[in-house]
């Protein structure tokens, strides 16, 4: 055990390896587990299942789409069941069994893991604990690549993470050009370090290295976005605020921004039935979507586009916030801020809601 | 660019101030490189907030339909035709509306200029009539402007507004020596078998989000098939029959309306090119009944209409 100095975090043990070996660890890794890394895929870089270790490609800055489906599929099929009148099993649900063997995500970034942790906090709660999340969380070990030249649009440092942060990780790995040194966390970590034999110290040089290329990332990512006053601004004056009108026009009320966000969470049930066989599927859904809060009735509490742009924004910023008194839902990843087609910045929305007088 | 900049706020100041409008549609500066933002003035005095240059590719017709005020709107070629369209489908009214009309030279594809960098991060874009220059931590680049153009940009053949109240600048030379069609041509030379596969894998990335639907000007139905709930007729998963139903559909409701502004495309977020659709559709109308899309509020698309000579063959 030793404390890093840059960050006051303990780490278990550092260890180290040659980057030019980088391809003969995956391949190692992919001999015991289910392997999954960022891989190229046109001009975007998403997560794939690797085939072989020379698929992987660490260059982007980070994948398209964030790693929340390995927790939280798009569609998750959840049950089965029958709908034929003469079978005594009609309308039974029956579980549908899913093969999670133990799988290692390889090169996620620390905002996306630490987004993981606070998606537990809707999934895993004292009171429920969503076993298709529990166990695909509990199946999967996180090595994490630290990132030396964090984005324009990244302000992870602004929202409690930070380009080198081992929250939710098991491992982090700091590329220095020619070697990797591999910061193990936990003892999930550790086994997958021994599996890849990855063994060799890490040097004192090397751990140098590593923290100043952390304060360098931290210091680029510039100065913070306001938090502080968000939990103590009154939620209905906040709620009222004359700005939403202005922040929603250009929304064109497509899910893009929750679709790429590490953290949104939200999902329907729907049951599709074929041939008197029925399976019940999860399946992402969005604020952003009228549909999404269309009564039965017919009523509709978010019918125009004001309410659901707010909505996703005072969940993030304000109601996360004060339900959990762990900081606003958001790791500054950035995603929504590349890829909203009509540039409806978040970061806009830090200031705008920390900043209203009223 | 900024000339046009200069016009736009200068006409919405204007048209503000004389009372001829309640509110400007037009663009602001974006928050990042290569990115602009659509927005609504009311206040001759935050004409200002206007802003025009090549990453202006959002559609303002989108924004349009069943709005009551009177409204000047910042128009492109294909926005423009749009609006014909939605004047035609009764969305709103010509009375409404006075057409800042921007002859265009085509916008920037921001996802192929952040292809040629190779992960070097633009922080700052700035253009000349023929070139973009890039500037990044420790770089600068040069770009040629017509080679990073939306596909849909490049093959364009209305590149001033067919509707406007004033121009922005004077007509830009239009292009004549593109082939609409190539790609189209190309798919219809597949197999059925062929075709079904390339459909498969054309549209296999899509997360359903619907971002190429709601960016589409003439995507204004109160409720979308898709989120037709009584009776459901599509299911919500991304299985690739409901996927593609989707996009099928869609390209349908649209043929004879698109106007190939190329926003869906734009707007991906995993860059699917659906485009392809409704271009074989728009074919298909040009080829039976001579029709291009928005051209005039005189002429009714040939869909809403019936005429004796109307091409027939599809009579079996």
């Amino acid at each position: 055990m030793y404390v890093n100095p840059a960050d006051g975090i303990p780490r278990m043990a550092k260890r180290a390896f040659k980057k030019a070996a980088l391809i003969d660890v995956l391949n190692r890794l992919k001999e015991r587990y289910r392997l999954y890394a960022p891989v190229r895929q046109n001009d975007m870089t998403n997560y794939q299942e690797l085939a072989s270790g020379d698929q992987a490609d660490f260059s982007a800055s980070n994948t398209r789409l964030s790693p929340k489906s390995f927790m939280h599929p798009q569609s998750l099929c959840m049950f089965a069941f029958g709908t034929d009148k003469g079978s005594d099993q009609a309308g039974i649900l029956r579980e549908v069994e899913k093969d999670l063997p133990r799988s290692v995500v390889f090169g996620i970034r620390p905002c996306d893991s630490k987004a993981f942790q606070l998606v537990d906090v809707n999934f895993n709660t004292p009171e429920y604990q969503d076993p298709w999340w529990i166990r695909r969380r509990q199946s999967t070990t996180l090595v994490g690549m630290a990132c030396n030249s964090p984005c324009s649009t990244c302000f992870c440092t602004s929202v409690g993470s930070g380009p080198f942060s081992p929250d939710g990780l098991d491992v982090l790995l700091t590329d220095l050009g020619d070697d990797v040194v591999a910061e193990v966390m936990t003892a999930w970590g550790s086994e997958v370090l021994d599996h890849a034999d990855i063994r060799g110290r890490a040097t004192d040089a090397m751990t140098e290295k590593a923290t100043a290329l952390q304060q360098e990332a931290e210091r680029s990512l510039g100065s913070l976005l306001p938090t502080e006053s968000l939990r103590e601004k009154n939620l209905n004056a906040l709620f009222n605020a004359p700005f939403w009108d202005d922040v929603q026009f250009a929304c064109i009320n497509c899910g893009v921004c929750t679709f790429v966000c590490p953290t949104c969470w939200c999902f329907d049930v729907q049951d599709e039935v074929r041939n008197q066989q029925g399976v019940r599927v999860r399946n992402w859904d969005a604020c952003m979507y009228p549909l999404f809060t269309h009564h039965g009735s017919g009523h509709n509490p978010r019918h125009q586009k004001l309410q659901r742009v707010r909505q996703r924004f005072m969940h993030k910023l304000k109601y996360f916030v004060d339900k959990y008194d762990r900081g606003v839902a958001c790791v500054g990843c950035g995603r929504c801020v590349q890829q909203c087609p009509v540039n409806i910045d978040i970061r806009q929305l830090f200031r705008l809601m920390n900043d209203f007088k009223g | 660019m900024e000339a046009y900049t200069e016009k736009i706020r200068e006409a919405a100041q204007r048209l503000l101030k004389e009372n001829k409008v309640d509110l400007v549609m037009g663009f602001q500066r974006g928050t990042i490189p290569m990115m602009s933002q659509p927005v609504l003035i009311r206040k001759a005095n935050e004409g200002e907030r206007l802003h025009w240059d090549s990453h202006c590719g959002s559609n303002l017709a989108n924004y349009l339909p069943k709005r009551k005020e009177r409204i000047a709107v910042v128009a492109k070629g294909c926005d423009s035709r749009n609006i014909v369209v939605q004047i035609l489908e009764n969305q709103i009214r010509r009375e409404q509306l006075y057409i800042i009309g921007v002859p265009c030279l085509g916008m920037i594809d921001r996802r192929q200029v952040l292809g040629a960098l190779q992960g070097r991060e633009p922080l700052s874009v700035s253009e000349t009539n023929a070139h973009l220059v890039i500037q990044g931590k420790g770089f600068e680049e040069k770009l040629e402007r017509s080679l990073f153009l939306q596909d849909n940009c490049a093959i364009c053949i209305h590149r001033n507004p067919v509707l406007f109240d004033e121009l922005v600048a004077e007509p830009v030379p239009e292009q004549t020596e593109v082939d609409r069609y190539e790609d189209v041509k190309g798919i219809e030379k597949m197999t059925a078998d062929e075709r079904w596969q390339y459909f498969r894998e054309l549209l296999g990335p899509c997360i359903r989000c619907y971002a190429c639907r709601n960016a589409c000007p003439m995507c204004y139905c109160p409720t979308c098939f898709v989120d037709e709930s009584t009776p459901q007729w599509l299911g919500k998963s991304i299985d690739p029959t409901d996927t593609t139903t989707f996009h099928f559909l869609r390209a349908y409701h649209l043929a004879g309306r698109c106007t190939d502004c190329g926003n869906c495309q734009r707007v991906c977020p995993v860059g699917i090119n659906m485009r392809q659709l409704n271009k074989k559709l728009e074919k298909e109308i040009k080829e039976r009944y001579g029709y291009e899309t928005g051209r005039s509020i005189e002429q009714r698309p040939p869909l809403d209409t019936y005429r004796p000579d109307d091409a027939q063959q599809f009579f079996k």
